[in-house]
Order: structure tokens, then sequence, then C-alpha cells
């Protein structure tokens, strides 16, 4: 029973990756698939995405960042530690075909679903140009793994303490000032991937961008991944996770993910409380 | 005891929690019958030789058989009659629609009340269980095939274990993490406690039957997979994705699915929220929109929230279509009813949050198809303040499948189209339950379950005999 967590990795005090032993969802999985997984038996269901997976040693790989109390606590299991539930890979594959030149947009721990895609793109015949920001230099990763399967790799930090200083619309304005570009490709926060589809719309490229509301199944179920499309309405796990980003109704994503704000707040220091005074108990 | 003694005896009534007490907690509303009571309804059964009752059955219980064995008192023996036909009567007897099905046959109706039949089966298979006196039938070792069933609801459950008790082996498929469809995430645990679904499941896992949870079919392993692996491949998936109205505001915070709103309370325990991750809002003032029993489980399970809870039906309480019980329990518990009245518009607040609905009122027409008078619309209209909404009007195909098995041929409603044995359009692959006919009962689910499991067989029996 479980899910067996065989590497994991930090990446910075909030960030970190796991490889785990699943087999079947490692053989699966295509870019732009998510998975849902719950801890343990008290658990909630999470949706996230698949950043890689490895075939040959069974294994999938997911990047998390500690907000809420679900993933704080994942970010305690350590190496040989098991995941009670995993269920993938859910959602459809990314859209890809031979555009020609296509730029991808990570902000965040949008980098990690966007390694897959950009990996498919180049592989499909593109020429990739990857745009990765970060708040600051220690929250950036994967450059290195961007290098090999970009053409060209741009870095951009709120704070300038790497690459250039502003928020990936402003590398992303430049390009398409001077460039033709037939595709974007855009993950991260959802008030990053609204801005930079207002920009993308500004020169009337295509842009598809990858939601991540709030689910419960993440199978088609429950409904309350719900985004409007256009004038209609659709759900996120099911007929997502990825949508063409101008017909997004990005303000009411924004809303619908603050819904639960104040349980999260509580479940999160409930958990903390509750782990503070276990490491003090262990001193 | 003669015929005449017999129609004396009145019918027995089942104790319940007090409502008052009830909405206050989770547990389960009726306490069942005791023995003497259990004893006293089976004397008022009169075994008719042609048991009308049998007919209403749709998994063809021997109804007289298993009443007379009550009378007797052999309880044990009661309940094993039962599960020659049916696996789940502890299920059965809570949640079928009994007043549609076995009673509304039975002769007793005619002159006073009919036997209650699922009071009895709960009875029966309750005390069975409760003795820890659960048997296995004897399977034989050889087997005859391998089948695979995706989905662990009613359909696939029955499927499963009359396969296996006909000596094939018999793997089933969950997309969650817990098997039992919408017993575990939709009906809630005051209606059918979570434990007694869970020990009908331990009885099919113990006749050897392997269940595996996590595990989306489609999207893990596709139909053609199984198909390499198995003998035949039956579908009982339901019809999961929830409808919505497509009105204005209808995607605000604070509306949300009977199928969320319940999944989140029953199968992730959002009641015990924060000891459980998963939360649930605790709203002031629920409208619930539907009259089905879904909308029924919704509004109740809201009350014992706390809240303050209106159905919202377009209809008149004649043309509900939940279960004469379940209104009699809401009614009982304080839920209101704002009888022919339809939502228009959701208005929000500043956050995004619903906090009003505007109704239209309406006036019953011409029956429609579904034989029940048509609401019309009449341009008048009111409004109600709320912070929840719960949509309990349907649920229509699950779109996995069909998404990732474009040959499997479907019609118009996105149901799976299926002939007189069940059979799909790929050879093979069977399918059941909601997926074939949209959503009904449990019973009826199980019903075709039944079905597919005896085509099942045949088919691999002609296959493995050329």
């Amino acid at each position: 029973m479980g899910f067996k967590i065989i590497r994991k990795e930090r990446f910075s005090d909030t960030t970190f990756l796991m490889e785990i032993y699943a087999p079947e969802i490692a053989k699966k999985r295509k870019a732009g698939q998510f998975l849902i997984l719950r801890l343990h038996e008290k658990g909630e269901r999470i949706p996230l995405t698949i950043a890689d997976a490895n075939v040959k040693k069974g294994t999938i790989t997911i990047v998390v960042q500690e907000i809420g109390k679900t993933t704080k606590e994942l970010g305690t299991f350590e190496e040989g530690d098991k995941i009670l539930d995993i269920v993938g890979p859910l959602g459809n594959p990314t859209h890809i075909e031979k555009w020609g030149t296509v730029v991808c947009v990570g902000g965040g721990l949008g980098i990690a679903p966007l390694y897959p895609i950009t990996e498919t793109l180049k592989n499909a015949g593109n020429y990739v140009i990857s745009i990765l920001g970060a708040r600051t230099k220690s929250l950036l990763f994967w450059e290195d793994r961007f290098k090999k399967i970009s053409h060209k790799v741009i870095i951009a930090t709120d704070d300038g303490s790497y690459g250039i200083k502003g928020v990936v619309t402003l590398p992303l304005e430049n390009i398409l000032k001077s460039k033709k570009i037939d595709y974007i490709y855009c993950v991260g926060p959802v008030i990053m991937m609204k801005f930079v589809t207002i920009t993308a719309k500004k020169y009337n490229v295509p842009i598809i961008v990858s939601l991540n509301p709030i689910m419960v199944d993440g199978t088609g179920m429950c409904g309350c991944c719900r985004v409007t499309i256009g004038d209609e309405t659709k759900f996120a796990c099911v007929d997502g996770p990825e949508f063409d980003g101008y017909k997004v109704n990005f303000d009411e994503l924004i809303k619908r993910l603050n819904y639960y704000k104040s349980e999260e707040k509580l479940a999160l220091e409930r958990f903390e409380k509750k782990h503070k005074c276990r490491c003090e108990g262990k001193k | 005891m003669n015929k005449k003694d017999r129609l004396k005896i009145p019918r027995q009534v089942m104790p319940e929690q007090n409502p008052k007490e009830r909405i206050k907690n989770f547990n389960e509303v009726p306490y069942g019958y005791t023995p003497e009571l259990a004893i006293a309804e089976a004397q008022r059964c009169l075994q008719c030789k042609n048991a009308p009752c049998v007919k209403g059955c749709p998994v063809e219980v021997n109804i007289p058989q298993f009443i007379k064995l009550i009378r007797e008192g052999k309880f044990i023996e009661a309940a094993r009659k039962i599960k020659e036909t049916n696996s789940l009567p502890a299920i059965c007897g809570r949640v079928c629609p009994q007043e549609e099905q076995c009673e509304a046959q039975c002769v007793l109706g005619k002159i006073s009340k009919p036997v209650a039949i699922g009071n009895l089966e709960r009875f029966v298979a309750d005390y069975e269980r409760e003795q820890g006196n659960v048997s296995l039938p004897s399977i034989t070792n050889k087997t005859k095939g391998k089948v695979a069933i995706v989905g662990a609801g009613p359909a696939g459950l029955t499927a499963a274990g009359d396969l296996r008790k006909m000596g094939y082996d018999v793997v089933i498929f969950e997309a969650l993490h817990e098997a039992g469809g919408v017993l575990i995430y939709g009906i809630p645990e005051f209606r059918l406690p979570k434990e007694i679904v869970k020990k009908e499941i331990e009885y099919l896992s113990n006749i050897g039957i392997e269940i595996k949870c996590n595990y989306l079919i489609g999207r893990t392993k596709t139909i053609k997979e199984l198909l390499d692996e198995y003998d035949a491949v039956f579908l009982g998936i339901g019809a999961g994705l929830p409808k919505f109205m497509g009105i204005e505001g209808e995607n605000l915070n604070g509306i949300l699915s009977a199928n969320e709103y319940l999944t989140r309370s029953n199968l992730m325990k959002a009641y015990l929220f924060p000891k459980y991750d998963t939360p649930i809002k605790k709203a002031k003032k629920v409208a619930v929109i539907g009259g089905g029993n879904v909308a029924m489980d919704s509004a109740r399970t809201a009350i014992r929230y706390g809240a303050e809870v209106y159905i919202v039906y377009r209809r008149t309480e004649k043309e509900m279509p939940a279960r004469v019980e379940e209104i009699k329990h809401g009614k009982e518990e304080g839920i209101n009813f704002l009888f022919l009245t339809n939502p228009v518009k959701y208005i929000g607040d500043e956050n995004g949050n619903v906090k009003k609905i505007v109704l239209e009122k309406m006036k019953l027409g011409e029956p429609d198809s579904s034989g029940r008078r048509r609401p019309i619309p009449t341009g008048e209209y009111t409004e109600l303040e709320i912070d929840m909404v719960i949509v309990a009007i349907g649920t229509s195909a699950q779109k996995v499948i069909p998404q990732t098995t474009p040959e499997l041929k479907l019609n118009k409603w996105g149901y799976i189209e299926v002939d007189e044995n069940l059979m799909t359009s790929i050879e093979g692959v069977f399918a059941g339950g909601d997926i074939v006919t949209g959503a009904a009962t449990v019973i009826e689910a199980m019903g075709a379950g039944k079905k597919a499991a005896r085509n099942i067989d045949k088919y691999i029996s002609a296959k493995k005999n050329k």
C-alpha cells in the first residue's frame, strides 16, 4: 500500500522535488497531465502537475511549494516514506504541434510543469525560447535542465538578484517586438498567466495556459474546478487543465482559489503548532 | 396463525432517532428492528404462491422464503437466503425505493400497508454482520476466466460478486481512493453508515475479488489494454458528471454541485475538519436546487452543519422524485420547501461569494415526457438571501472513458450504447448502470450488474468452447 518516495531534493526553504515510485503512472503520463495525491487517512486530495517521469526506474517527479497544510506536511516526508494515495495521470495532455517558434513562460513553481511541455515542443521540431521567472535567485530551479531542452533561456527575477530585473512579461514583450512568435505556452501563478495572456494578445500570438483550480476528485465528478472559458463553463480536470488563454476568466479563477482561505489558514496554524511542539519535544 | 389474524397485525414501525437530536449528529436515523419487531412484521406476510413481490425486485430476491425464515427465528439463514441473489442486502435494505418495487407489488398494500420488506432485509443483514457470522460461499479454484470491472459502485460490485461466485477471477478498478462509488461519496452517513458499506465490500474481498483503488481506467490503463489481459470488461462507471443550469452567476463561490458537497462531507469526512484536512463551509442559509434524493441528502446534510435550509423545486411536492420517507425525514428535521420556484440568477458580493438568488415563480402545465406536469415560468420573481447553494439537478455521463475510447459508441446523451446482452460496440466490453441508463437508483444499477454478469459468463463460456 502507498507510493514510496525514492528521492527528495530541497530547492529552497519552501520548495522541494520528490521522485516517487509509481510505474504505471510513469509509463502513461504525458506533458501537461497531473495527479491527485492524499498523504494519509485524514488527508485531503490535492492536484499536482507531473513534472517529469522515468519509465525505466518507474518513477514520477513532482515539485512542490510549501504553501498550505498538505504541502507543508508533504515537506516533512522523507526518502523511503510513503504517500497513501496517488491517482493519475489526469487531465488531457498538452496540445503540441510543430508551430515554428514558440516561447515557454514559467513562473515560480510553474517552471516544473512547464518542463515536460517545453521538452515535447522541442522534440516536435519547434525553435524554443524559455523564459523562467522567480521572485528571487534562490527560488529559481532547473535552469540547467531548461538549457538542454531550449534553444534560448531567459531568466527574470522580481528583485533582480539574477537575470533580468522584473516580471516575465518584460523579456516576453521584447521578444514579441523583435521576432515572429507562433505560439506561447505559459504555466505559473494565475496573476502571471493573466498578464502574459494580455501581452500575447497585444501581439496577436495564440497562448495556452495551464490552470490550477481547487479540485476534490480530479476525475470529473465534483465540479469544484469549474472555470469560465469564453461563455462556457468547463471542468479543468477533464476538459483541461490547459485552455486557450484568450478565453480564460482569470479574475473569476483568482476569486475561486481564495474561497477556502480561512479554512486553509486554520488547518495550517493547527499543523504548525502541532509540528512545532513535536520538534521541540525531540530536543 | 390464519390469514385473518395476520391481517390484524399492524405494519411495525422502525424506531428512529428523535429529529431534534439527530440534526446535531451524523449517526444513522432509524435504529432498525429488534428481533421481536422483525418477527411480528414477518408474521404479516401471506406467503403468496405467485410471489408478486419478487417480480418487483430488480435482483430477484426470494422474498417470501427469507421472510418465512425470519418468522421461524432463523435470522442467519434468512440473510443467506437473500445473499443467494443479492450480495449487498444491508445496503439495499436501507436505500432501495421499496415502495416503488417489491412493496408496491405486495398484496397487503391493497388492503392495508404492504409488508415492510426493506426493513426486514436490513434487519437480517445487520443481524448476520453483528453476530460476526458471515459465511463465505464455496468457490471453485478452477478459474473460468478473467474479468475486469471498471468502477466499484453498485453495478460493478454486484457484477463482481456474481462473476466471482460463478468461478471467475475478478479485478475491480476504482478511480477514487475508496471502493463503493455513490454508496461512499454520495449517500450520507445518517442514511447509510460507511462501516456497513465497508463490511459489504470486505465480504467481496474475502471471496477473492481484488479491488485496485486509485486507478482511473482510460488514463492509468486504457480499455484496449484491459482487453489484452482480461477475457471481458464491465464498465460500471456511473453518471458522475454534475449538471449545472448554466444561469448567470453560477460559478460564484459558495455554489457547489451536490456531488462536491456530499463528497467533501462523506468521502473526505469534512464534518471532522480540521481533524481531517478537507474543509467544508459552514453556511448560515443554504438553498438546495432540485427535488430528488440527492437534493434531500444535501439538504439534510446542510441541516446537520447547522444551516437554515431551503429546498428550491420548480414543481410541487407531488412531483418530487425523492422517496416519500426522505421528504418526511427532511420535514421533521426542519427543511423549508419552496415549491414552484426556479433559480434564474445568482448575485455575489465583492469577493465573488454568492449572497442572493433570484427565483422565478412557476406554475404547472400539461404533463411532459416524464408524465409529470411541466413547470411553466410566470414572469414573477422573488429573491432569497443565502450564503451557499447546492445544485442537485442531476448528473450526466462520466467523461474520461469516452474521451480515451473513441471507438466506444455513445447515444445522443453521451451514455454508452449496449445491445440486449449489455455488450457495447466493442466486443467483450459490457456496460451497465447509470452510464447506460442515465442517473437512476442503486438497485437498478445492481440489477444491471447482475444481468451483465450472466451475459459475461455466457460470452466467455461460448468463446472458450469454440
